[in-house]
């Protein structure tokens, strides 16, 4: 029924990119999300403006763009401006850092927004109640506001994650080989677009599903400590 | 970088244009398709619950690459079942097939936009409306999608500008949108950042140009309510 | 397992160029992998070829143990003056326009373009004939720029790789197809997928846009590499092994004359 020309293991080694790809970039737009979150909301002026120019650059501009300019102009921009002062440089990235340094960077826009809102969710009475207790600033975010925040953040890191997983498909543009480009390479050897593009569609569902899945237990692990307390 | 601008203005202008058009084009066909998808989401008939449910898990839970070229070089695999349903004449068009797939991909994001919207009217208006006689396509006609509308609006724009950037990938099927112009002059010119540079400040300025008007619009739409902004791409798995 | 080996790679570079005039040991060549029989990626993902062989013998020939790079037709140039790779095996053609980017040694082989249509075509294959005829080819490449200069009242549209504008060709939408003789002949015509199409019209070998044939591409400070390249096709034509393996693949010499 299903014929995929021997070419169901190359699909194999591109589901297991995909989704390493995905965890590493997710990590990475995790850690930037919560370094801008916390930079947006203190009190340097500067620096929350820093981050409001980071997030309004990131919304307006495609991830295919934005991963060609990473890819592509990046390199030739430092080595043309090292050019300008004499210098020789060499600059070169792979598709694998490439990629997951736009994601990254494009999606850490969004967990910032999603720690950000997390983080205004915590009753300001926490603040005042860790406050009494004699907690420094950093006593008082590492054990009271940070796990809370966690359990306000999780539904919104999850539809981050199932966003950031169909976006890691684009990385094919620059020949990462992942599922979606193994997809391709297959479908071009044999000729069978559709074949292997609904493979690849399917695959991508199954990864969905079970990241759905996941996201339900890791919600009911984070409001264990809380009465009816499934967000 | 001035000089590259002025050679390749003009070229931008026209990706521009494209890009706008492609854009119109699938929101109106998306918006469109919202409407009925959600209504059947919300229905309590399997057969009208389970195809929308299952359409919309689709387009939601895939890329849109992949979607990109599984209609497209996928369509061209079923050739003569197509032509003998005289469809192949649309399918043969790169134009014909990325717009079908955005509007199907906006179409399935939306319609979870309005379903949520549908089902924040408040109860009270919709009782207010039997009490007043209205009949179950009177109500949705007159009381509820105006309200819906309203409310979805601000969620959205967020779409509208998630869908100008989503048209970048129509230039991976041979359209010459600005993304398609920026790799063509890229690698003719070995112009690698300037090219892409170029065509990210356009999408920029696209984008906060839509968002501008989008704001004016929801304005009007709310002009008795304090909305609270909201903007960005869109978030949500299935 | 695979994935774990491009983890330990990610990684960004600071290299100061070396002077060095000994050849990098693995030397590393890039090459697009979708240009079939030429060089084409099996259902391993795994790089196979013409020039595959081809680059392997000649890196016999230099002593150096070869390593193959993936990557696309677009930024082969790029890429290669980002000291991603070392040399260029791509079917890239040796032309006076790449001369003022990058070094090149000599040809190692040469076949003219030609247009592929339909059978059933009734196109003609003149500038007028051709007016508003769908055409398709691959970015970026010697085939894109002739078509642009002595076609201009055609519809273009340039794909990726060379792959996708066959499944097109097949599938209708797009009326003609310009490609070099052999990769159009070896890897689609005479494939199943390509029974109901033929060669139209004259073969094109002008210089101004097919250049010289097909060489080794290097970084201009480089030209020492090409030069070791160059010494090891001289030395395969005569030893016999290029017509071997120009047999293997396509049953006849394709160095041109």
């Amino acid at each position: 029924m299903l014929d995929l020309k021997g070419y169901g293991w190359l699909l194999w080694d591109g589901v297991q990119l995909t989704v390493m790809v995905s965890v590493v970039s997710m990590v990475g737009a995790s850690v930037v999300g919560m370094v801008a979150a916390l930079a947006r909301l203190g009190r340097c002026g500067a620096l929350s403006l820093l981050v409001e120019a980071y997030t309004t650059v990131v919304r307006g501009i495609p991830e295919l763009v934005l991963l060609l300019l990473v890819y592509y102009g990046a390199p030739t921009l430092v080595q043309d401006l090292a050019a300008t002062f004499g210098h020789k440089v060499v600059v070169s990235i792979n598709p694998f850092a490439a990629g997951i340094a736009t994601i990254t960077f494009i999606y850490g826009a969004f967990a910032s927004e999603v720690f950000r809102a997390a983080y205004l969710n915590v009753p300001a009475g926490q603040h005042e109640a860790a406050a009494v207790l004699g907690l420094s600033r950093l006593a008082a975010l590492r054990l009271v506001i940070l796990p809370q925040l966690f359990r306000y953040a999780l539904p919104g890191l999850g539809n981050v994650w199932m966003v950031l997983v169909k976006a890691t498909a684009l990385i094919s543009v620059i020949q990462l080989p992942e599922l979606m480009r193994n997809a391709d390479v297959a479908a071009r050897a044999t000729r069978m677009p559709f074949t292997f593009f609904l493979v690849a569609c399917l695959i991508y569902l199954a990864i969905t599903l079970a990241s759905m899945w996941g996201q339900a237990r890791a919600e009911g692990w984070a409001s264990r400590g809380v009465v009816g307390g499934r967000l | 970088m001035l000089a590259f601008l002025a050679d390749h203005l003009g070229a931008f202008a026209n990706g521009a244009l494209i890009t706008l058009q492609y854009t119109a084009a699938s929101c109106l066909f998306g918006a469109i398709l919202a409407v009925p998808i959600a209504l059947m989401r919300l229905s309590r008939r399997a057969e009208a619950f389970w195809p929308a449910t299952a359409y919309v898990f689709f387009f939601r839970g895939t890329p849109l690459l992949a979607q990109i070229f599984l209609i497209y070089y996928g369509s061209g695999q079923f050739r003569q079942g197509l032509e003998s349903l005289g469809l192949w004449s649309l399918f043969r068009e790169p134009w014909f097939c990325a717009v079908l797939t955005l509007s199907l991909n906006t179409g399935a994001y939306s319609s979870e936009i309005v379903r949520g919207a549908l089902l924040a009217v408040p109860h009270g208006e919709v009782e207010a409306a039997m009490a007043l006689g209205l009949s179950p396509l009177q109500r949705l006609r007159l009381v509820v999608l105006p309200r819906a509308l309203a409310a979805a609006w601000p969620a959205y724009t967020n779409e509208i500008v998630y869908q100008i950037q989503a048209t970048s990938l129509v230039s991976i099927i041979t359209v010459m949108d600005i993304t398609g112009v920026a790799r063509v002059i890229a690698s003719r010119n070995f112009a690698f950042y300037e090219a892409f540079a170029t065509a990210a400040a356009f999408y920029l300025a696209i984008v906060y140009l839509v968002i501008l008007v989008a704001k004016r619009i929801e304005k009007r739409l709310h002009a008795h309510l304090d909305e609270v902004e909201s903007v960005g791409k869109r978030i949500g798995g299935p | 397992m695979r994935a774990a080996a491009y983890l330990l790679l990610a990684s960004l570079l600071l290299v100061a160029p070396a002077a060095a005039q000994q050849l990098p040991d693995p030397l590393k060549i890039a090459t697009e992998g979708a240009y079939p029989p030429f060089n084409y990626l099996d259902d391993q993902g795994k790089v196979q070829g013409f020039e595959i062989d081809l680059a392997r013998a000649m890196c016999d020939e230099m002593k150096v143990t070869c390593e193959f790079v993936v990557q696309d037709w677009d930024g082969l140039i790029p890429g290669l003056l980002s000291q991603k790779y070392d040399a260029i095996i791509a079917s890239l053609y040796i032309t006076d326009e790449r001369r003022q980017r990058i070094a090149f040694s000599d040809k190692y082989y040469q076949v003219p373009a030609r247009f592929v249509v339909p059978k059933s075509s009734d196109l003609k294959i003149t500038p007028e004939g051709m007016k508003g005829a769908v055409v398709g080819t691959q970015r970026a490449t010697s085939f894109e720029r002739f078509l642009r200069d002595r076609f201009p009242g055609i519809d273009l549209r340039v794909y990726a790789t060379m792959d996708e504008a066959y499944l097109d060709l097949k599938s209708g939408r797009i009326d003609a197809l310009m490609g070099d003789v052999v990769a159009a002949s070896e890897g689609f015509l005479k494939k199943p997928d390509g029974a109901g199409f033929e060669f139209r019209g004259p073969e094109y070998t002008g210089s101004t846009w097919f250049g010289y044939g097909a060489g080794v591409g290097v970084r201009k400070e480089d030209a020492y590499i090409a030069k070791a390249f160059s010494g090891a096709i001289a030395k395969l034509r005569a030893n016999g092994v290029y017509k071997k393996l120009s047999t293997k693949w396509f049953g006849f010499d394709v160095y041109g004359g």
